[in-house]
């Protein structure tokens, strides 16, 4: 099949994928707002207002105020940026690192790939999220640390996922030819085989986003990943959970951030989802 | 995996492994601890001399880096996680005594839930594929892993415990305690299963070797449970691992919703304390789990699925 009508085939599998376009057009959305929030919000992130606090939802506050009396929405969409960047921010850094260290394994072939993915299987079953708490414990809770961590996390299935297309495409004649020209074998590596396997390295980085978003939740939501005054969605949630008592039932604060993430999850998982099936029906 | 070799080979080889694999694990942890910045008594800096002298001598802080390693890895051989840094007179061995259990409950329960509703939910939606029921599945199924954990939490809790006051909101012992914080915890990977068992009972039930049995005259369910499920839950039984490791993970933040004083609890109160032997200690116990786990996941699946066996 030609490069172009490759293409066109998987644009049109693509775009009959109804969940997954309404996914993209979600993300494209949210994307927009959170980029626009400085400009569209009548409130800023930290303004407070000592006399309107815990207000429930109202035409003046949509999602309502906080213990501080300031406005959730603003502070959803803020916190959204800091999720999204981390998302993005991790998926890169796993694509780096998965890329590479799948590379070289399928590259190499032989005893080196036995090893290296015999490796990756030992750290497949290990609880991956309490070494990234062991060492943010230990080297402090800083946002850097956060996002290389959690790319750090993340890297094992695109090894896998390299390596297979590496041992597949690596006998075929153009790395032959490439060879033969005295191409050295970096050069067949990044110039020849990595755009060989484009696709599935992007559709496989789209799924990675949610996947750090939600372990970035999980930290923040405990304590240790977004410090104040920053804020992600996770952390957002975790605020809210410690003003809710009996007497007091102040939903908004979990539902309101919880949501934004969820719908923002659902909606990269659809649209992943549907990259991947483009690509491999 | 070299053909032929024999399952006691295979099992000790990977006793090997795991062995190496939590020495390494105890090493790096150990030396990255030693070299974190701040001590574990950087609070009371204003300690008399005498105190902090014999505090520091208390927990081998006065001896050089090499001692201490020693004392440590040995220490760990025998079963001895050393004292906590935080609660002066408790060790890390106490501590795990008494929490590990409550979340060693909640992630069996969770784990064996997700499970058999996972793979019935998975087996119904394959065998009523494009259905209602079959769409009506999955869609949850999608919702189940796009959601996180503490969310299904936070809402189970405001809906049952503060709108309807149906279950305690907080605590661990009582069956009404554990009901919230066993679904919430399961939900993601009951989901995951029914997504997993699904795709792979379709491709077993469009196999050949099932038209014949249906061919022989054999009622569809017998068809789908004697023949078909014993191929379509390999899949499954492979994810047992990962998800073993994921609901340890997961339980934390359940166990943080519901104010469960499980091990989840500890490990954090003390990643947020710099109590370093306590969080040490959690995650050498989680891998070890985790180690032991996967490979009798990995000798079971031998079992069921003989292809694989070596």
């Amino acid at each position: 099949m030609s490069e172009e009508r490759y293409r066109r085939t998987f644009l049109r599998r693509f775009m009959r994928n109804r969940p997954a376009l309404v996914g993209g057009a979600f993300i494209v959305l949210m994307g927009a707002i959170i980029l626009l929030t400085p400009v569209i919000m009548p409130y800023s992130y930290e303004e407070q207002n000592l006399e309107e606090q815990y207000q429930s939802p109202s035409l003046k506050h949509w999602m309502g105020t906080d213990s501080k009396g300031r406005d959730l929405m603003t502070r959803v969409f803020y916190g959204g940026r800091i999720s999204l960047a981390i998302g993005l921010a991790g998926a890169v850094v796993s694509l780096i690192i998965g890329v590479a260290y799948g590379s070289v394994a399928g590259f190499a072939g032989g005893k080196t790939d036995n090893i290296m993915m015999r490796i990756v299987d030992i750290l497949y079953g290990l609880p991956f999220l309490f070494f990234v708490i062991l060492v943010m414990t230990i080297v402090g809770r800083s946002l850097l640390v956060l996002f290389i961590a959690l790319g750090v996390v993340e890297w094992l299935t695109m090894a896998r996922i390299v390596r297979g297309q590496m041992i597949m495409l690596k006998e075929q004649e153009f790395v032959e030819a490439a060879r033969a020209l005295g191409a050295s074998n970096s050069r067949i590596i990044v110039r020849h085989l990595l755009p060989n396997m484009m696709g599935p390295i992007i559709v496989y980085a789209t799924l990675t986003v949610p996947a750090v978003m939600l372990e970035e939740a999980f930290l923040s939501f405990l304590g240790l990943g977004v410090q104040p005054p920053a804020s992600s969605w996770g952390s957002l949630a975790a605020d809210g959970m410690i003003h809710i008592t009996p007497v007091r039932t102040v939903w908004w604060l979990v539902v309101f951030p919880g949501a934004a993430l969820a719908s923002t999850l659902f909606a990269l998982n659809f649209l992943g989802d549907g990259l991947r099936d483009a690509l491999e029906a | 995996m070299a053909i032929g070799q024999s399952l006691t080979a295979y099992i000790l080889r990977r006793c090997a492994w795991l062995i190496i694999v939590l020495f390494v694990i105890a090493t790096a942890s150990f030396f990255l601890m030693r070299f974190a910045p701040g001590g574990p008594f950087d609070k009371e800096r204003n300690l008399p001399e005498a105190i902090e002298k014999n505090l520091r001598a208390k927990y081998n802080l006065d001896k050089s880096l090499g001692m201490q390693y020693v004392i440590y890895m040995g220490n760990l051989v025998r079963g001895d996680l050393g004292p906590s840094f935080k609660y002066r007179n408790r060790s890390v061995n106490e501590i795990i005594a008494q929490s590990f259990p409550i979340s060693l409950t909640l992630g069996l329960y969770a784990l064996s839930l997700a499970f058999i509703v996972g793979v019935s939910a998975g087996t119904i939606a394959a065998v009523k594929k494009h259905t209602a029921v079959d769409f009506a599945t999955m869609s949850v199924a999608m919702l189940g892993i796009s959601l996180p954990s503490f969310f299904i939490g936070l809402i189970l809790l405001l809906i049952f415990c503060f709108k309807l006051p149906l279950f305690p909101a907080a605590g661990w012992g009582s069956p009404g305690q554990m009901v919230l914080p066993i679904l919430s915890l399961a939900a993601p990977f009951t989901a995951y299963i029914a997504r997993l068992m699904r795709a792979s009972m379709l491709d077993v039930l469009s196999q050949p070797y099932i038209r014949t049995a249906r061919a022989k005259g054999l009622s569809e369910f017998k068809v789908v449970l004697r023949h078909a499920m014993k191929n379509a839950i390999t899949p499954v039984v492979s994810f047992m691992g990962p998800a073993a490791a994921a609901v340890l993970t997961g339980s934390v933040v359940i166990e943080k919703t519901f104010a469960i004083p499980g091990l989840g609890t500890h490990f954090v109160n003390a990643a947020l304390n710099r109590d370093y032997t306590l969080v040490m200690g959690t995650v050498l116990l989680y891998s070890f789990l985790l180690v032991v786990f996967n490979l009798a996941v990995d000798i079971i699946y031998s079992f069921i699925d003989p292809r694989v066996r070596m």
